[in-house]
């Protein structure tokens, strides 16, 4: 029935392409995550009357953030292609993919970073400064708890951009989904390759989200 | 214990500057419930977070316990303020922490291991009475409950000062009224020494030893809660206490009351501390031929006594009644004759 359906798919090949896809998507929101966080948490201490208050540094990080998350995708990957050979010694494969990936998301998420810690009730971060806590102590046992939720649900938004990211990837030969339906489904006009690999890309997503979900209303205690 | 030092702040607003606090004197003992009472604007939120450094001052000092808070910083500041703790309007509590993880933060931010945190937050909960709601999240209790959580996490690690920054002004009365009666027990059971600003004069009235009030960041008029109570100098001051004892001696009232009472003199009379539970009136009328219909009267309890007025119209001779007030002058109850024009 299915063989019938799809008489083009090689099985073998679509489930190799999904793991890379999912290698793919769970490496670069890791990374993304890690310096999306360190990035957001720069952007909201070094604010103006914040603890960290540093104009210079708050700027700097500022624009590094707006210009990385305004460059489109597909341009950023092909600008990155002298820093990704550097890095990784090849442009082609998933994880030459990875650079990309992280330096086009880890500042959209900074963004959403910064956003669930100005969320945050100064009143309890007031609070945890007249108790003697140091700034580390504040990051880590006020600002991330406290925002866990916040930061859940952007990473989960984030990481569904990526899975969309990778496909693009895909394109100039990342691997994943993306390659084959564009080298096996389109340029070969296998649609049955094209629709097979959309169906797996949406399983994907909505696995994601429904993860998200369930994490992101779990942490609320509110 | 605590002394203030010609202590200012002022903000650079972008306009130009604010002085929120200007030179304010003050000396808090030991062991004291020190209110200090203001309307919104009048400087008291920046005065109190002067108090344990969330503030720095333009000018002056503040010494708690021989230690100067504004020379310190870093490590030291953070130190001495395990030793000054605050509790807030909005109680402040993380709500990704159950009540028990809150009050174990400031033990947690203070060092102290795991197995000594357990059994003081123990402690901490049976004292401000929340026991068997340990695992509760702060969104699963009520506002008087959450306060008693912050009372609990202000404790933990032993300070000697508590400051509360308009603890009770988010609550219902009734719950105001427990939540103050668990601050004048701890600062019996434990001698802490209390801090409280607010601009209810009932919460002076009910648990401070002495207040200042503010104004314009000043400290216009400073005394013990019951001497202010009797002889309010300030026209602010004066409109505080009308807050609690209801009787506001505007021309409007005097008129009103006339117009009931057209006969004979209105007296308005004061009693401070002992002489509130003197039968004085019954005296009065077994030793002078006055007649005495009572009109008007309240009682406030303050920890430092009572504090009453009561109004009353007195029908008689000009010379009796100048003979009933002379005998009550004599028993140190200040009188007023409340004129009609």
């Amino acid at each position: 029935m299915i063989e019938s359906l799809f008489p083009n798919v090689d099985w073998e090949n679509m489930w190799e392409a999904t793991l890379e896809t999912l290698y793919m998507t769970a490496m670069s929101t890791f990374f993304t995550f890690v310096i999306g966080l360190v990035l957001g948490i720069v952007l909201f201490l070094t604010a103006p009357k914040q603890l960290w208050a540093n104009s210079i540094v708050n700027w700097l990080t500022g624009a590094f953030v707006n210009i990385f998350r305004s460059i489109p995708f597909i341009i950023l990957i092909i600008l990155l292609i002298p820093f990704t050979k550097f890095l990784i010694g090849t442009i082609r494969g998933p994880n030459a993919a990875l650079p990309a990936l992280i330096i086009g998301a880890a500042p959209f998420y900074a963004r959403m970073v910064l956003i669930a810690l100005k969320e945050i009730d100064k009143g309890v971060i007031e609070a945890a400064r007249s108790m003697g806590a140091t700034t580390w102590t504040i990051i880590r046992k006020v600002l991330l708890p406290e925002s866990k939720p916040a930061l859940l649900s952007g990473i989960t938004v984030t990481a569904i951009a990526l899975v969309g990211y990778t496909a693009m990837a895909g394109i100039i030969g990342a691997g994943g989904l993306g390659t084959l339906a564009f080298l096996d489904g389109f340029q070969r006009s296998r649609e049955d390759v094209t629709l097979m690999a959309t169906i797996l890309i949406l399983v994907i997503v909505f696995a994601i989200q429904f993860i998200g979900d369930w994490m992101t209303t779990r942490s609320d205690k509110r | 214990m605590i002394e203030l030092k010609k202590l200012s702040k002022v903000f650079d607003t972008g306009k130009g500057s604010l002085t929120a606090v200007d030179h304010v004197d003050l000396s808090i003992g030991a062991g004291e419930i020190f209110g200090i009472i203001g309307y919104s604007g009048a400087g008291k939120s920046t005065l109190i977070r002067l108090l344990n450094g969330l503030e720095k001052p333009s000018d002056g000092s503040v010494v708690i316990n021989g230690q100067n808070i504004t020379a310190i910083k870093g490590n030291d500041l953070r130190k001495a303020r395990q030793k000054v703790s605050m509790i807030f309007q909005h109680f402040n509590l993380l709500w990704s922490r159950t009540v028990k993880e809150n009050i174990e933060f400031p033990l947690e931010i203070a060092g102290v291991p795991k197995s000594k945190r357990d059994a003081r937050v123990l402690e901490l909960v049976e004292l401000v009475g929340l026991k068997g709601r340990e695992n509760a999240y702060p969104s699963q209790l009520s506002g008087g409950q959450k306060q008693r959580v912050g009372i609990a996490r202000a404790l933990a690690n032993e300070p000697e000062v508590l400051l509360c920054d308009e603890a009770t002004s988010a609550l219902d009365p009734q719950t105001t009224d427990s939540i103050l009666e668990l601050l004048v027990d701890i600062n019996k059971r434990l001698g802490l020494t209390i801090v409280l600003i607010t601009h209810e004069m009932h919460v002076i009235r009910k648990i401070c030893h002495r207040v200042a009030v503010m104004e314009g960041g000043r400290v216009v008029e400073l005394g013990d809660v019951l001497n202010v109570f009797q002889s309010p100098k300030e026209e602010i001051t004066k409109r505080f206490v009308a807050q609690v004892t209801d009787t506001e001696d505007s021309q409007e009232t005097i008129k009103n009351l006339r117009k009931l009472y057209p006969t004979g003199e209105l007296v308005k009379l004061v009693f401070v501390g002992d002489q509130t539970e003197q039968p004085i009136l019954t005296q009065l009328i077994r030793k002078y031929p006055v007649d005495v219909n009572i009109v008007q009267g309240n009682i406030a309890h303050t920890q430092r006594g009572a504090y009453g007025t009561l109004i009353l119209q007195m029908k008689g001779s000009a010379q009796e009644i100048s003979e009933a007030l002379t005998y009550l002058n004599a028993e140190s109850v200040q009188t007023e004759v409340m004129s009609n024009d």
